[in-house]
């Protein structure tokens, strides 16, 4: 069972979210090649290691927000908000 | 029967331990079903035996070893209905193709219906697996109970039908492997095993060798066949592909005698059941609902893959659990796989079986092979390219994969 930090209303469990997958993904111009456009409906990073990745606490307040989350060991390693650009976790 | 009587000590390994040559023919990533599936036919449909499949782990330790060993064709799309099939059939005379006993037991796969509405898109369902040439046949209440004496019919979701395959069953999922991997190799390919492939020599968009964890391995061709990694292989090689792997959980009970001769399935509540030859029964259909490269899975879902079938069957809940576990499923936006080649010239892959990648294992390998000897789609996966997502020609099976995600 994953704890995950709600920015808005505190830690709680897994059950409680609802996850929306791939974050920062941006929509290209609607001129565009059909390479492009299927990329960005389609393909989706799917790292072994560190996601960033939606999340909605729909059991909660309904507020959507960003994670770090590792995909091996599920280990959540920044929560922040939806517009906030995601954190270099290199170091 | 000597070995068998002198306390196991006897036997000898039946695939060979090989070192890995500098090159070869075809070089295949994972040695699970898909993977040796595919080198199996290649050297006995193509005479091509100079390959190695290559396999980070132990043969048939991923999904190959992981999965609920159904077999099933009740596709909805011609394309997938005539690919799986192809599989069924190779299936129902796989033990005499590969002298190896896989314990096919075609005991009828049951779908569940819990309101009128369902069974309505059930009926559609099973009328379009007839049109495709599979058998079908929809199923009354009363039928029900009388095939599956323990179901409850009155459950918080009533059940007010279904429709099975008869043809569909469940095998053994470890003597495919090593019915696979003992043909092969018996044939010439080399298995090697705790070889993990850690990049691509890619020059001019084609590649041309990869590097392992024993050393570099050069080849004419290469083909992925790693379930779940595929996305991992993919970045590797240097393109994207449209999967998200997730934890897909199943469990079995402590052994019991014979109570449930058929399997069944329900999507709604998200759960399909059967029980083993040794007596345990196996449960599976709940995936943890985010990206996970962790094989095993959180109690959250078990608990509600269990109260699933207890309120279908209450007789169980005397049962406890013995094992559970979780296999990464690459789930692809249509559900249906990704075969064929890719954007790097003399690399194939076989990836994207989301949570139905067993009962593909002998049509994906044999297809496969087709593929990588002739350098052109099989017929039966024309339509499977990764090249479909930019034409937009989609093959939505989200109904038939039999889990709802």
């Amino acid at each position: 069972m994953l704890r995950i930090s709600c920015p808005y209303c505190g830690t709680r469990d897994e059950v409680e979210f609802h996850c929306g997958g791939d974050s920062h993904i941006i929509r290209p111009a609607p001129e565009v090649s059909d390479a492009e456009w299927s990329d960005y409906l389609f393909n989706r990073n799917n790292p072994r290691g560190v996601h960033y990745e939606r999340w909605c606490h729909v059991f909660g307040c309904g507020q959507w927000f960003n994670i770090a989350r590792n995909t091996v060991t599920h280990e959540i390693h920044a929560v922040y908000r939806m517009g906030d650009a995601a954190p270099d976790l290199e170091q | 029967m000597r070995n068998a009587l002198s306390g196991h000590r006897r036997w000898k390994p039946v695939w060979r331990t090989p070192e890995l040559k500098k090159i070869y023919d075809v070089v295949i990533v994972g040695a699970g079903g898909h993977g040796l599936a595919t080198a199996y036919y290649l050297a006995r449909k193509h005479g091509i035996r100079n390959v190695a499949v290559l396999e980070k782990g132990f043969l048939g330790g991923g999904n190959t070893g992981r999965n609920t060993q159904v077999t099933r064709s009740n596709y909805f799309w011609p394309q997938s209905a005539a690919f799986f099939d192809h599989s069924l059939q190779l299936y129902e005379n796989l033990s005499r193709d590969l002298n190896f006993n896989v314990m096919l037991s075609q005991r009828g796969v049951l779908t569940l219906a819990h309101s009128h509405h369902e069974l309505e898109s059930l009926r559609r369902w099973a009328n379009a697996i007839r049109i495709n040439g599979v058998d079908s046949e929809l199923m009354t209440p009363g039928q029900i109970q009388e095939l599956v004496p323990l179901i409850n019919l009155q459950a918080r979701f009533p059940v007010h039908g279904g429709f099975i395959q008869r043809r569909a069953g469940i095998s053994r999922h470890d003597a495919v492997a090593w019915g696979y991997a003992r043909a092969a190799d018996a044939l010439g390919v080399d298995i090697i095993q705790q070889c993990e492939v850690t990049g691509f020599a890619i020059t001019n968009g084609k590649v041309t060798g990869v590097d392992t964890t024993q050393g570099k391995v050069s080849a004419d061709k290469f083909s992925i066949t790693v379930a779940g990694n595929t996305s991992v292989l993919a970045a590797m090689a240097g393109f994207r592909v449209p999967i998200t792997s997730m934890a897909l959980q199943a469990m079995v009970s402590e052994p019991i005698k014979p109570c449930l001769d058929t399997m069944f399935t329900s999507s709604v509540i998200h759960m399909y059941v059967s029980q083993s030859d040794r007596g345990e029964i196996v449960l599976g259909g709940g995936a943890d609902a985010y990206t996970s490269y962790a094989q095993r899975g959180g109690i959250a879902t078990v608990e509600d893959n269990v109260a699933a079938l207890l309120e279908l069957v209450p007789a169980f809940s005397r049962l406890r659990l013995m094992r559970q576990w979780a296999g990464i499923t690459d789930i692809t936006p249509d559900t249906t796989p990704i075969m064929g080649k890719t954007p790097v010239q003399n690399l194939y892959m076989s990836g994207g079986w989301g949570t139905g990648g067993y009962k593909a294992i002998p049509a994906g390998g044999d297809t496969m092979a087709y593929t990588i000897a002739n350098d052109e789609p099989h017929p039966l996966i024309a339509d499977f390219g990764l090249e479909r997502f930019e034409r937009g020609a989609l093959i939505d099976e989200g109904g038939a994969s039999g889990v709802a995600h």
